[in-house]
């Protein structure tokens, strides 16, 4: 599929499952797997970093 | 079967790790995203598919700590439990918490205004280490070795006006080799150890790209490590050690949604079936 930002194409792992991240290579712009049925994906922007994120 | 369910709001490779080991040892599992979980006053156990027991693995700590606070009203056995997750998630808790149960830990100084700070810094002399209470990866643990350089950070601090941010917690800085331990304690056992040597900073985490290497679990080890988790309240902690020179070892930190990525390179022990293995068991209690 394509990126929702930039339009460059996204590979996204078959193995790869809903709440997983994708980063696109060209914009570097992060998404979430918000659902995923077969080889279809639904993305939604990722959050950033948080300053509570972590251990 | 029992059923367990793994609470995430971002899926990195120790929830996925996890997922996968609780289906191969055959339990009923799924994940629950925490972002589109909603709970009210009047919600009930059964309105939810929390199953039998939950692991909560939130990257934000905010979020995880509330969202347990949420599952323990609903009378859902969580590990962590709220109390440990508040313990571990506020650097300043847990150091009381260590001193108070004669866990070796840094001296460490809590000062509640930056003027307060400066005070202390001239008084007990540099350098120190300043941590903001919560926070992970080591992002904004930076020492300070002279006044300049702790004029500038607190006056970022004050800048930044966070509320956390008026809670100065600065800490000796050990003399040690250039590298710490990352322990897995699960329940009463210590699972596996890692020393975690600096790339080239003071810094030791793997997130910053310290490279792991399997530690012997010692007496001494197990006993600071167990001491450390009862000390604020037990169950799936990473505890951080350094090796003081002249006191040994002393804990400066538990983490309580350890991550396991690195550790699980070198580790002999299956961390992910430990932790699934101990959850299944609070859920059978």
């Amino acid at each position: 599929m394509n990126c929702p930002e930039c339009d460059a194409m996204l590979k996204i792992p078959d193995d790869a499952g809903v709440g997983e991240i994708v980063s696109c290579p060209d914009c570097g712009a992060d998404f979430e797997i918000a659902s995923k049925n077969g080889t279809t994906c639904q993305l939604k922007h990722a959050e950033k970093v948080g300053e509570d994120w972590g251990e | 079967m029992p059923k367990i369910r793994i609470v995430y709001d971002r899926v990195r490779t120790e929830e996925k790790m996890l997922e996968e080991k609780a289906i191969e040892l055959g339990h009923d599992t799924k994940m629950v995203d925490a972002k589109v979980t909603q709970v009210n006053t009047e919600s009930k156990k059964n309105d939810f598919d929390f199953g039998d027991v939950v692991l909560e693995r939130c990257v934000s700590y905010f979020r995880g700590l509330h969202f347990t606070a949420c599952l323990e009203f609903l009378d859902v056995p969580v590990i962590n439990k709220y109390e440990v997750a508040n313990n571990c998630g506020n650097k300043m808790i847990t150091s009381l918490l260590l001193k108070k149960h004669n866990v070796p830990t840094p001296k460490t100084y809590f000062s509640f205004s930056h003027e307060a700070a400066l005070e202390n810094l001239e008084k007990v002399g540099y350098p120190l280490i300043i941590k903001p209470i919560v926070g992970s990866w080591g992002r904004g643990v930076i020492p300070l070795k002279d006044r300049e350089t702790a004029d500038a950070i607190i006056e970022v601090r004050e800048l930044s006006d966070g509320p956390l941010d008026r809670i100065y917690y600065l800490q000796e800085m050990i003399k040690r080799p250039p590298r710490d331990i990352r322990v897995i304690a699960v329940g009463d056992e210590v699972i596996s150890a890692m020393y975690r040597t600096s790339s080239g900073g003071f810094k030791t985490n793997i997130a910053l790209g310290a490279e792991p290497i399997l530690c012997e679990i010692t007496k001494e080890l197990e006993d600071v490590c167990m001491k450390a988790s009862k000390a604020v309240g037990g169950g799936i902690l990473g505890v951080d050690i350094m090796e003081d020179e002249k006191r040994g070892l002393v804990v400066h930190e538990v983490n309580n949604t350890v991550e396991f990525k690195g550790l699980s390179k070198v580790s002999k022990k299956n961390i992910p079936k430990e932790m699934i293995d101990f959850a299944i068991k609070q859920a059978i209690k």
